[in-house]
């Protein structure tokens, strides 16, 4: 069979770090060929290189037989290769044929766009893939796993053949990625050669007809998923046997540390995107709160923390009323805060280690005496996180910036736990970091647990939620809408509860 | 390790001195083009910046530019252009002068009074301009900018006709201003400090005792900055507002705090004129403001590089005036000079940053592989 793909010897480096080795891929035309490995084993890079958005240090690069010296993504386009992002690039605002012609508008004479032309143009691209969508529908209005489509649309209307998919399951529920598998098969059949880049080993094994592991930025192997099993996929990602997340025996108390009473925060529109959220974790107890992103999740954690003001309801923190305090009393009284977005939310990116260790408890001892900064409390305390949390970075005076994801989310839980919180709220606490660094995130948070840390566990790793917490409670368009037992749940399960499948089935 | 740290401290100095070399040498260029000998030039320079009176004339011109620097300084540390240094400066001003001339005090309460209430204008109307920006959403480069106009062309205008002391003194073509202050609110020259360490100071010129206010200025706001918990809200809040809000900073109360501290400062700027004269004039030193603006670019909103930017600044503000007597070149090549310091220092200090951004992020990656189990 033809190659549509052929990498040789790719190699690139980075200050430091050899992102890519020496790396060989060859991908046949028309098949489903997944590039499997952990975090920084070289995925994205290698995508990157092969999308014509970094060149490589050496290695040749075949499209089609072809060798080809790609400089950027428009080139890689016109030799007929799309690159589906895990982050949407869609202007909520047009419709989906607005989006879709975006930068390569059918045009009429003085400069007027030929919208029939464009719709003509989509339908077709529709009907030849089996791809279904509206092209009126603004794009605001879609759900979750047709954005994506309109993603994949906007790729095969530029006349992709060879279709990059960077983590396209990263953002989906189970049966959302049932449709998507669905349609990658059509776009299979039509002729379409998928590149599919993820680390969850089922669905590796579901779709894909042949998979490439990487590690550490070299090519481990090239298998088919029926030679394999998912042990051993994740033997060549990591070495050794996955770690799985485990709460073990309950340590569940009956003191409530943290009690939510009808609460409700009104979002844009007047509409209540937490309505009548009712809820306590109680010491030495762990709740996890699973839903599709968008369900009131962040709207939730953000009046918990104090970020928003809700409109009705009380928040109650080890006995005390905290409904509208500041931030700040409220960590001051022991709320320990992990966020989603670490580089957003969690960390000042140009300062040291130390400082960071700082941020959020600097108003507390040892980190100030007064109005009056203890910069030998704050050194302390960091060198204490780099020892305990194994934090991996020649000293404490670098910058936030310089760590690797998973370092600085252990910075960050550290930081939160050496605090002693009564409370944590943990929001996607491993999202985009290594599986090493996941095992010992998880580690502090079942130990802290076992010492009587309240935790709310917001994830979308169904897995993680299934396995460290005592309670699962269900969030759907603000309501919490089903409280589940993690010991009766499987993951698909939880699925059709998040998508209110379930709820309409019962 | 003393190998690392003189690495660093290379790494640290070389923007500045590149920035100066390299308009030492465009500035060269330029006065070669135009006709003029540039080593003539910069002889003359330095020669006339060794004498005691010059050097007492650059510090004076450098404290109020090392005020409005920090100033400006204060606002950048929050992520906030203060553009309105100016208009809060003469505000002040105008405002300190005229009430300072209205009571009569002990000595060192009226001095204290008339500088406290120059801060408490500049704050308070810089302040306003901080609310605007936290209630109305304005953007403060727009408010300030139109704050000043405010004070420029209206308040100060008005209030100096207003204000103005007596007819008869104007109408003899002498000096138009408001009442002078009297004598116990004036801050007294320094000469006998400096005159501790050098020969008698000539020509009548007086050392200002701002400079005293200035440095103190810069070491409280030193202090504020790296050894207080504000300091660090101010500066966390400043560098990611999101992650200090979820850290417990309110992001508009730091803003407005800003503000307000930034304009107090800027209150002070022309103190250093109304301690020497007495009384507003209808023609005040002016662009002071804006000045501040590029000294607190050049120092890197850092007390003591703010201080050497104002120096240089300074010095070469007096040194225009020597190189016009002896005509080695024209005046104007000091302004020349500091923009190409601007722009190439500010290039200095990225090409700086990136450096040692690659070397620590190199440096956490060996520090990876050092240990083996970083590798799962």
């Amino acid at each position: 069979m033809a190659l549509a793909i052929e990498l040789t010897g790719i190699t690139k480096r980075f200050p430091g770090v050899v992102a890519n080795d020496d790396i060989n891929l060859a991908v046949a035309e028309g098949e489903i060929h997944a590039i499997c490995g952990e975090n920084g084993a070289g995925k994205s890079t290698l995508m990157k290189i092969l999308y014509g958005m970094q060149p490589p240090d050496s290695g040749t690069i075949k499209i089609g037989g072809e060798v080809v010296e790609l400089q950027s993504p428009a080139q890689a386009i016109d030799l007929g290769i799309g690159m589906v992002h895990q982050h949407f690039m869609l202007a909520d605002q047009l419709t989906v044929l607005e989006n879709v012609i975006l930068g390569a508008e059918p045009m009429r004479s003085f400069g007027r766009i030929d919208f029939d032309a464009g719709r003509e143009h989509l339908d077709e691209v529709g009907r030849a893939y089996g791809l279904d969508i509206n092209a009126d529908d603004l794009v605001e209005t879609l759900e979750i796993g047709e954005r994506q489509r309109v993603e994949i649309i906007k790729v095969l209307y530029r006349g992709a053949k060879i279709l990059i998919l960077d983590e396209p399951t990263a953002v989906l529920v189970p049966q959302e990625v049932d449709e998507l598998f669905r349609n990658i098969r059509e776009l299979k059949a039509s002729g379409a050669t998928i590149l599919f880049i993820d680390h969850k080993l089922d669905e590796v094994l579901e779709i894909a007809d042949t998979i490439t592991v990487l590690r550490q930025g070299r090519t481990v192997g090239t298998v088919k998923p029926t030679d394999v099993t998912a042990h051993d996929l994740a033997e060549m990602m990591i070495g050794s046997e996955l770690p799985v997340p485990d709460a073990g025996a309950s340590t569940v108390t009956e003191e409530v540390a943290l009690a939510i009473d009808g609460l409700r925060v009104i979002g844009e529109g007047d509409r209540a995107v937490v309505d009548d959220v009712s809820l306590s974790v109680h010491r030495g107890e762990i709740v996890g709160i699973a839903g599709v992103e968008g369900n009131g999740q962040a709207e939730l954690v953000n009046a918990l923390i104090g970020l928003d003001d809700p409109d009705e309801g009380t928040i109650t923190l080890l006995g005390r009323e905290i409904t509208h305090f500041s931030v700040r009393s409220r960590r001051e009284m022991g709320l320990g805060y992990v966020p989603q977005d670490r580089h957003r939310d969690g960390l000042l990116l140009g300062f040291t280690l130390w400082e960071n260790s700082a941020l959020g408890h600097q108003t507390e001892a040892p980190y100030s005496r007064g109005p009056w900064l203890s910069r030998a409390g704050m050194k302390d305390r960091a060198s204490r996180i780099k020892t305990d949390f194994d934090v991996r970075t020649p000293n404490i005076e670098v910058s936030a910036h310089a760590l690797s994801g998973g370092n600085q989310q252990k910075l960050i839980v550290g930081r939160e736990m050496v605090a002693g919180p009564a409370v944590l709220i943990a929001n996607h606490p491993t999202r985009g970091i290594d599986v090493g660094a996941q095992a010992a995130v998880w580690d502090d948070i079942r130990e802290a647990r076992a010492q009587g840390l309240a935790t709310l566990l917001v994830s979308a790793d169904l897995e993680e939620l299934i396995g460290l917490s005592d309670t699962i409670v269900v969030m759907l368009r603000g309501r919490l809408v089903a409280s589940l037992d993690p010991n009766e749940i499987t993951p698909r399960d939880l699925g059709a509860y998040m998508t209110g499948a379930a709820l309409e089935a019962s | 390790m003393t190998g690392r740290l003189a690495h660093r401290l290379m790494l640290a100095s070389a923007a500045p001195v590149a920035a100066v070399v390299i308009a030492v040498v465009l500035s060269s260029i330029v006065l070669l083009i135009s006709g003029s000998n540039p080593l003539a030039a910069y002889a003359d320079m330095v020669e006339h910046a060794s004498k005691l009176e010059t050097q007492v004339d650059i510090l004076n011109r450098a404290t109020p530019l090392y005020l409005s620097g920090v100033a400006a300084a204060i606002g950048f540390r929050m992520n906030l252009f203060n553009i309105g240094v100016e208009g809060q400066y003469l505000l002040a001003f105008i405002v300190s002068a005229h009430v300072g001339a209205q009571v009569e005090l002990p000595a060192v309460l009226h001095i204290a009074f008339i500088l406290v209430v120059a801060m408490a204008v500049g704050g308070a109307f810089s302040g306003a301009a901080g609310v605007l920006k936290v209630t109305r959403g304005v953007n403060e480069v727009i408010s300030t900018i139109m704050l000043n106009a405010v004070v420029i062309s209206g308040l100060s205008a008005w209030w100096i006709v207003e204000w103005q002391a007596g007819g008869e003194i104007s109408a003899t073509g002498g000096r138009v201003g408001t009442e002078p202050i009297a004598d116990s609110g004036i801050l007294p020259n320094i000469n006998a400090w400096l005159e501790l360490f050098t020969r008698e100071i000539g020509l009548g010129k007086k050392l200002t005792g701002m400079l005293v206010i200035a440095v103190v200025v810069g070491i409280v706001y030193h202090v504020m900055l790296n050894r207080t918990v504000f300091g660090f809200d101010l500066r966390a809040s400043g560098a990611n507002p999101t992650a200090s809000h979820v850290g417990g900073v309110s992001p508009k109360r730091m803003v407005v705090i800003a503000m307000a501290l930034s304009g107090a400062v800027a209150g002070l700027v022309g103190m250093t004129e109304l301690m020497n004269t007495g009384y507003y004039p209808s023609n005040p030193i002016s662009l002071l403001g804006f000045t501040g603006i590029a000294v607190a670019l050049l120092g890197r909103n850092n007390p003591a590089g703010v201080a050497v930017a104002a120096l240089i600044f300074a010095f070469l503000d007096v040194s225009s005036g020597i190189l016009q007597i002896s005509g080695a070149a024209s005046r104007e090549i000091v302004e020349i000079m500091k923009g190409v310091i601007i722009l190439t220092a500010v290039i200095a200090y990225e090409v700086v940053r990136r450096i040692r951004e690659r070397e620590e992020a190199a440096a956490a990656a060996a520090a990876m592989a050092a240990s083996p189990a970083a590798a799962s």
